[in-house]
């Protein structure tokens, strides 16, 4: 027994180290990927030409205005959603807690299409921060309403609350656009997900938010393992549960917010990451949340080259991430218990 | 809760006076809402001259224009809300899951998928087109709802049904499906996605007679059927052994109940398309009406029909331009938000 109890530490210690070792190695490559490869692929040595000494040539424009862009944004897009979606099934103590299903989505959705519809704004810059308002709002509606006449969010009142917000903004966006088609033509590119056409300037606009809701995510981990025992015990363990909440709600807010509004909804990368970084590093979440910021990233930049050197750009990276991201959390579901969060 | 026992010879039913209370109340409320929902339109007909006209009544003129022009809208309307209702009675008994409903379980949009696929095909743009398109939708969705159900069952299976996992399939095949669909309405023109768009809020205003037959007769069959096997939905509440131990052959007796939930999810999605929040909201509505451990079937049922035409209603009245699918979203969201709000409050005073 005393065995079993110190070997096991060290060899998750151990396999968490490799995970975060190989993720690294992992992240470094699929960015070299990125930049490199497309519809014109170009040699590793004329991107680093590219990024060292700019010389104005076709591969030099493409490598700094499209492909690094892309790249930098899709990084940081992954892994905030990563970040995110571990603390949300955190928090929520719910392994289904993902953005799209708690109606942050859809309330970033809602807020854009009354941008440009009922205001007449056009275009990304315009409209981007209406998306992080109105995730803003709805994940905090979502949070409020599960925690409304009980001791708490739990776990089935807050996907409850998710579902129901998800409906009545889904319904709303379907009412504006129904009658508009300026805004059903926006609408139906900005929801399918995407980080291609976006140039450093939307990154450099939503990059702060990203950051700071990054950093209180790592701040909010300790409380996160108190809060899994319960919140009876975090309480009697001197935690103070409301302000790890509000710190967790803080974070998710910044964090899915921003991706949203840069990229539209990027489905079911919050939700499978997580379960995929909690097998590298078991349920601790001082790793578990970094890790899962790691793998969305290198996941949701895998999707995208892949649908850019398999299709040619017919994919985009949020419906690859979908078909991709489906199965494997169905074939997650049917081997291992995901009950346990 | 007091019960009372009705036998007639070897069959026995456990009367629960406040679940009848509520069905008779809402099947009075249906009648008058369908009655109005008929009479209303460019020259009014009143309500009692509908309820004539619809006994045998009434002159040449109120039956023409009853019987030909509007009588399929309602009549769609409580059939798809019935089918709704009653498809997520089933799988919420089933599944022990206040969650599951087709909306989120994937049979709604994989109908979706299959009927998007339609329109966006043979729509504008024209390989398909006329009546072949029109009469494509339906059996589109319809095809795409049952092998959503299909692909549900099979993947949930691993020695059994487990209801959490069941869930958690449900929403990877959701998933996947939105975004095909998403995918669809971006690669389409931009008329097909405007058409698709509003297949995919759920609209009973362009439902003919020729919608209208085959929801009936696939409803005449299957909701006896479903009604009879949902009798051994009471025994799988208590878990499965315990259900084992009453003689419930647990195993065939889910998968059928859920494939029937299934048929019914996507009967209704494939006529009107996805009225969202009936399925998912009426069974949780009934429950706390009737108060009732699990949610009624035949109440369900009644209360979905009820919530549907009602709710189309409502539509033509306030927002005529819509399909009756906002409203159901705009509504039925906020309802059940209170009803689960108030429940908890109950439960901890």
């Amino acid at each position: 027994m005393t065995v079993v109890a110190t070997a096991r530490p060290r060899t998750r210690r151990q396999r968490r180290l490799a995970g975060i070792g190989g993720l690294a190695v992992l992240l470094v490559l699929i960015c070299a990927a990125s930049v490199a490869l497309g519809t014109k692929s170009i040699p590793l040595g004329e991107v680093w030409t590219a990024l060292t000494q700019p010389s104005g040539s076709e591969s030099d424009i493409i490598v700094r205005s499209l492909r690094l862009p892309r790249t930098v944004l899709g990084l940081l897009v992954g892994l905030a959603i990563g970040v995110a979606g571990a603390l949300m099934q955190g928090h929520t103590r719910n392994p289904l807690a993902d953005p799209g299903l708690l109606g942050v989505t859809h309330g970033a959705a809602l807020a854009v299409v009354f941008a440009v519809v009922v205001l007449g704004i056009d275009g990304l810059y315009g409209f981007i921060w209406f998306g992080f308002a109105g995730a803003l709002l709805a994940s905090v509606a979502v949070f409020l309403l599960g925690a409304v006449g009980g001791k708490g969010a739990t776990p089935v009142t807050l996907a409850l609350a998710g579902a129901a917000v998800s409906a009545l903004l889904h319904g709303l966006v379907s009412a504006i656009i129904l009658g508009d088609e300026r805004g059903m033509e926006i609408y139906r590119f900005w929801r399918i997900g995407s980080i291609a056409g976006r140039d450093f300037a939307i990154t450099g606009q939503i990059a702060p938010f990203l950051v700071v809701g990054l950093l209180l995510a790592l701040i909010n981990t300790p409380g996160l393992n108190t809060l899994a025992l319960g919140e009876d015990v975090a309480t009697a363990l001197g935690q103070r549960v409301l302000r790890t909440r509000v710190l967790g709600v803080v974070a998710i807010t910044l964090l899915t917010g921003s991706a949203v509004a840069a990229c539209g909804p990027i489905a079911f990368l919050g939700l499978v990451v997580p379960h995929l970084a909690r097998a590298i590093t078991g349920p601790d979440y001082r790793w578990l949340v970094p890790v899962a910021g790691l793998l969305g990233a290198v996941l949701l930049l895998t999707a995208d080259v892949l649908g850019r050197v398999l299709t040619g750009d017919n994919f985009e990276v949020g419906i690859l991430l979908a078909i991709i991201g489906a199965p494997v959390f169905i074939v997650l579901v049917r081997r291992r218990g995901l009950s346990k969060v | 809760m007091s019960r009372k026992v009705l036998a007639a010879g070897p069959v026995a039913w456990t009367v629960k006076p406040r679940l009848v209370a509520v069905v008779v109340i809402a099947a009075v409320l249906l009648v008058l809402v369908a009655a109005i929902n008929i009479g209303m339109g460019s020259s009014r007909i009143g309500i009692w001259n509908v309820l004539e006209t619809l006994l045998g009544g009434g002159t040449r003129r109120e039956r023409g224009i009853i019987f030909d022009l509007r009588l399929p809208r309602t009549l769609a309307g409580v059939l798809v809300g019935a089918a709704l209702g009653l498809s997520g009675a089933l799988f919420q008994s089933v599944a022990r899951n206040p969650l599951a409903s087709p909306d989120i379980l994937g049979i709604t949009w994989g109908a979706g998928v299959g009927a998007v696929t339609a329109i966006v095909a043979g729509g504008y743009r024209g390989q398909v087109s006329g009546m072949v398109s029109a009469l494509g939708v339906p059996v589109a969705g319809l095809i795409g709802g049952l092998l959503a159900g299909v692909l549900l069952y099979a993947l949930s299976w691993r020695r059994g049904i487990d209801g959490y996992r069941m869930v958690l399939i449900g929403i990877g095949l959701w998933a996947i499906s939105y975004n095909i669909v998403n995918w669809l309405l971006a690669a389409g023109d931009v008329n097909d996605a405007a058409r698709a768009t509003t297949w995919l809020v759920g609209n009973l205003a362009d439902v003919g007679w020729d919608s209208v037959g085959p929801v009936a007769i696939a409803l005449a069959v299957l909701v006896p059927v479903t009604l009879i096997c949902g009798r051994t939905v009471g025994g799988l509440q208590f878990g499965d052994d315990t259900a084992r131990g009453l003689g419930i052959r647990v195993d065939g007796a889910r998968g059928a109940l859920l494939l029937l939930a299934a048929a019914l999810a996507a009967i209704a999605t494939a006529a009107a398309g996805p009225i969202t929040f009936v399925a998912l909201a009426t069974p949780q509505i009934a429950v706390r009406l009737a108060k009732t451990a699990q949610p009624p079937l035949f109440g369900s049922m009644v209360l979905g029909a009820l919530l549907t035409v009602g709710a189309d209603l409502l539509t033509r009245l306030l927002l005529p331009d819509l399909p009756v699918g906002v409203l159901t979203a705009i509504l039925g969201a906020p309802y059940l938000i209170f009803l689960f709000v108030r429940s908890r409050r109950e439960a901890r005073a």
